[in-house]
């Protein structure tokens, strides 16, 4: 067991004072950064990456690491109490989340969120340790056939999944593609509705649109209802921690479920974001009563938290095998590492494995270090929901719109943030789903760009999609989950199944 | 505690900066200062960017931070339009590559390098056509592999219409083989694709395939230039870069380098710019920037003033020819 002996030692290495003050100032600053809508993330961490300059490489990995992992544990606290994700794979922990906020369950739902993203990047973390270079062998077999499989498979399962009307959903979805192709065309090289405007050369950004989306339409709302944040009732105490762990034995299945994948699709380089929603839908089609979900369920927080930080964790792996960062932070990251000359590539785990299985050691120790850091300071955030509503709005609406401009430095953003939170809140108010729009608008360039380059190497064929067992045996599964409504119907017919009224129901 | 250090040492070369004052007079930044890279984490020009970073923090060439920021939105116009909106700012500098005379012609984009102001030209990069290590050995099995290939022969690269595109144009031209361009965004992107056989070839910088030479998944088959690279240092157990013929040697005459220069926005007042052409001076006589021209096996090359808006315009003139004759230019 080489990989083991190396990581013994790597612990011996970070085992120090030191190390362990420089993991709790990397945490606190990684979570302050990952707390503010549109900051968090990449941008918080490209800000705290020189920092890191006059440290001797050690100590800046464990420093860098930690701000990730700060940074990801951060993400959900916004989510959780204000809907407002910070990334992209926080947008899933909101749909069940922010409702517990609301019925004053913040604490449990926080906690939820912490524990599953520990258990998700431990997972991940144990994966990375033992199977690295199978793993990178792995994602070299993704060319663009089976990228655009992948992402066929997120926007079906959604589809086929999703417990709101259909038609709905597809609706949502096609306006979120239909804004996703604005800006320039990777693979013509032209621009496109654009209308001539320097503003929109750009595309419209991901995070502006979220921020818009949920945080500022949901401002809206509350605005227009009762003037008041729910939930500020919430009970504070440190027992509610334990309470949560009581019965997260009884979730195994789902937390199982969203680590694998988490780290399945974490692996593929570029999708990670995918992982938190297709964790959330497919713990809500494989629960026994899915009513619940959308309105408070606790699972719907373990789910997607689990398979996002499983997957934003094993999204490292690409980073450090093959150079391509899996997400926002990692590119950032893999920026930080150039700088102290360990450039990324097969040959990092050969010539530099002291840097290597430091960085992994480290993986250990920011995540357990980071959890026991942000449960003590559950009671603390879970409170913020007690300050009047008059007095958190105007904060919440500033960092949204510092956030929104932080992203490009872009005072067009703004307006734009503003323009989507109405658009926001008319969906809500015509029951028209969020999530398929946010997904496609994520999503829907890379699935382009996937699908023309299949269609430019095959010469035009479809029957690349279907060339080898990996492909092939994706987009069966993908098409198998879009039309699963009507599948698991006539398996029902025949009596194979025994959910068989729920389900034809609403096919 | 090295947190705790840094302030001293901050202190330290404040006073002795402060002590040399009456020796340089001219003007500086008073905020930190941006690179802008107009390409996708990990590419070319963000490494560029990050030795320059190392390089100036370490060497202390200046008193302000220096922070790397990407712009690589919309095939790098992002960081043209966000350089142009920055008129009169003097804290933000451009790492431009041949993208300033491409974009403008092929999509169109209201850019004219003209309305920047030219600080320095720092390297020249060059290009080599590189297949996987399982492919064809020498660049006439490869020309006659690409011809005898009945489904599409692959070649990938980053963008569409900009020089990587231009590239495998000039290729079929003089080859007469057919190939099917693949632009992905970024030439990390491409280098894996080559490696897990999804291409079959691409026109990489030597930055780009670095990596994944040195690991033996790639195969270097001719560099496009007039001469071989300098560099006779081994970087594979076998190779150095000078060991890569050129493709005129091949049998295949075309050729490329590719600008790294520095801009910053219009507008800016003489003396801002000279403390920036000094700044860029001092950066290629550190030890970071000679180590990185080897490894990464750039040109290098330091001009500035009218020599390099001279430059400038003459590389203009051959980038618009060429895109003129791949048919890339929009109309």
């Amino acid at each position: 067991m080489e990989a083991f002996g190396l990581l013994i030692h790597g612990f011996a290495v970070l085992l120090t004072w030191k190390t362990v003050v420089l993991m709790l100032v990397g945490l606190v600053l990684g979570i302050f950064v990952g707390v503010l809508p549109g900051l968090g993330g990449p941008n918080g961490v490209a800000i705290l990456l020189p920092l890191t300059f006059t440290m001797d490489p050690t100590s800046a990995i464990v420093m860098l690491s930690c701000i990730y992992w700060g940074a990801l544990f951060g993400g959900a606290i916004t989510s959780i109490l204000f809907n407002i994700p910070g990334e992209a794979w926080s947008v899933a922990t909101t749909f069940d989340g922010y409702p517990m906020a609301q019925q004053g369950r913040a604490a449990e739902a926080l906690t939820a969120a912490f524990t599953s993203s520990f258990i998700g990047s431990l997972v991940a973390v144990l994966l990375i340790t033992f199977l690295a270079p199978m793993i990178s062998s792995f994602a070299l077999k993704f060319g663009p056939p089976e990228f655009f499989a992948v992402y066929l498979l997120t926007f079906c399962s959604f589809v086929g999944l999703g417990r709101e009307a259909k038609h709905k959903t597809v609706i949502s979805m096609s306006l979120g593609l239909l804004l996703a192709g604005v800006g320039m065309d990777t693979v013509s090289g032209n621009l496109r509705m654009t209308f001539g405007s320097a503003e929109l050369l750009r595309g419209i950004n991901f995070l502006v649109a979220v921020i818009g989306l949920f945080g500022i339409s949901e401002i809206l709302l509350t605005m227009e209802e009762r003037l008041a944040l729910r939930g500020h009732a919430a009970s504070i105490s440190l027992r509610v921690v334990l309470s949560v762990w009581k019965d997260l034995p009884k979730y195994w299945v789902t937390l199982l479920r969203s680590s694998f994948i988490g780290c399945w699709l974490g692996i593929t380089p570029g999708g990670a974001i995918a992982a938190s929603f297709m964790g959330y839908n497919l713990a809500k089609r494989f629960a026994k009563n899915p009513e619940g979900f959308g309105k408070g369920r606790i699972e719907g927080v373990f789910a997607p938290e689990t398979a996002a930080h499983a997957s934003g964790t094993s999204a490292l792996l690409p980073m450090l095998a093959l150079g391509i960062p899996g997400s926002g932070t990692a590119a950032i990251l893999l920026g930080g590492l150039m700088v102290w000359g360990l450039n990324p590539g097969p040959l990092l785990f050969v010539e530099h494995k002291d840097f290597v299985w430091g960085l992994i050691a480290s993986m250990y120790l920011g995540n357990v270090v980071g959890l026991a850091l942000v449960l003590t300071t559950v009671p603390i955030f879970a409170s913020i929901l007690r300050v009047p509503f008059a007095a958190v709005a105007p904060m919440i609406v500033v960092s949204c719109a510092i956030g929104a401009y932080a992203i490009q430095n872009a005072m067009f953003d703004i307006w734009l943030m503003l323009g989507f939170g109405i658009v926001g809140y008319v969906f809500k108010k015509i029951g028209i789903p969020l999530a398929p729009f946010t997904l496609a608008l994520v999503l829907g360039n890379r699935a382009e760009d996937a699908f023309r380059l299949s269609m430019i190497g095959s010469g035009g064929t479809l029957k690349v999609f279907w060339s080898n067992g990996l492909v092939g045996s994706i987009t069966t599964l993908a098409i198998v989950l879009l039309f699963w409504p009507v599948i698991d119907g006539l398996l029902a017919r025949v009596g194979w199944t025994h959910r068989t009224r729920a389900t034809s129901r609403e096919a | 505690m090295k947190l705790v250090r840094i302030p001293v040492k901050a202190i330290g070369a404040a006073t002795a900066l402060l002590l040399s004052t009456p020796a340089f007079a001219g003007w500086e930044p008073a905020k930190p200062v941006e690179i802008v890279v107009a390409a996708g984490a990990g590419g070319a020009s963000d490494q560029m960017a990050r030795m320059m970073q190392a390089a100036i923090q370490k060497n202390n060439l200046m008193k302000q931070p220096i922070v790397v920021s990407l712009k690589g939105g919309a095939s790098g116009a992002e960081a043209l339009m966000y350089m142009k909106s920055s008129e009169g700012d003097p804290t933000k500098v451009l790492i431009a590559y041949s993208l300033i005379y491409m974009l403008p012609l092929s999509a169109k984009i209201p850019f004219n390098w003209r309305e920047l102001t030219p600080v320095s030209v720092i390297a020249l990069d060059q290009f080599v056509l590189w297949d996987n290590s399982a492919g064809p050995k020498t660049v006439k099995e490869f020309v006659a592999a690409a011809k005898a290939a009945s489904s599409p022969f692959k070649m990938g690269g980053t963008g569409s219409k900009r020089e990587d595109h231009v590239l495998t144009v000039f290729l079929e031209q003089k080859t007469g083989a057919k190939f099917s361009y693949l632009p992905y965004k970024s030439g990390g992107e491409a280098a894996t694709q080559l490696v897990g056989n999804h291409t079959e070839a691409n026109v990489n910088n030597p930055s780009e395939n670095l990596e994944v030479w040195r690991a033996g998944q790639v195969r270097p088959l001719c560099v496009f230039d007039k001469e071989r690279i300098a560099y006779t240092t081994k970087v594979t157990e076998t190779q150095s870069w000078a060991d890569i013929p050129t493709c005129k040697e091949e049998g295949v005459d075309v050729q490329y380098l590719m600008l790294r220069a520095m801009f910053l926005p219009g507008k800016v007042t003489p003396e801002q710019q000279a403390f920036y052409v000094d700044l860029f001076h001092k950066v290629t006589q550190t030890a970071e920037y000679k180590d990185y021209m080897e490894k990464q096996a750039l040109k290098p090359i330091f001009l500035t003033g009218k020599d390099m808006v001279q430059f400038l315009e003459e590389d203009d003139a051959i980038n618009k020819a060429l895109m003129t004759e791949a048919g890339f230019v929009a109309k």
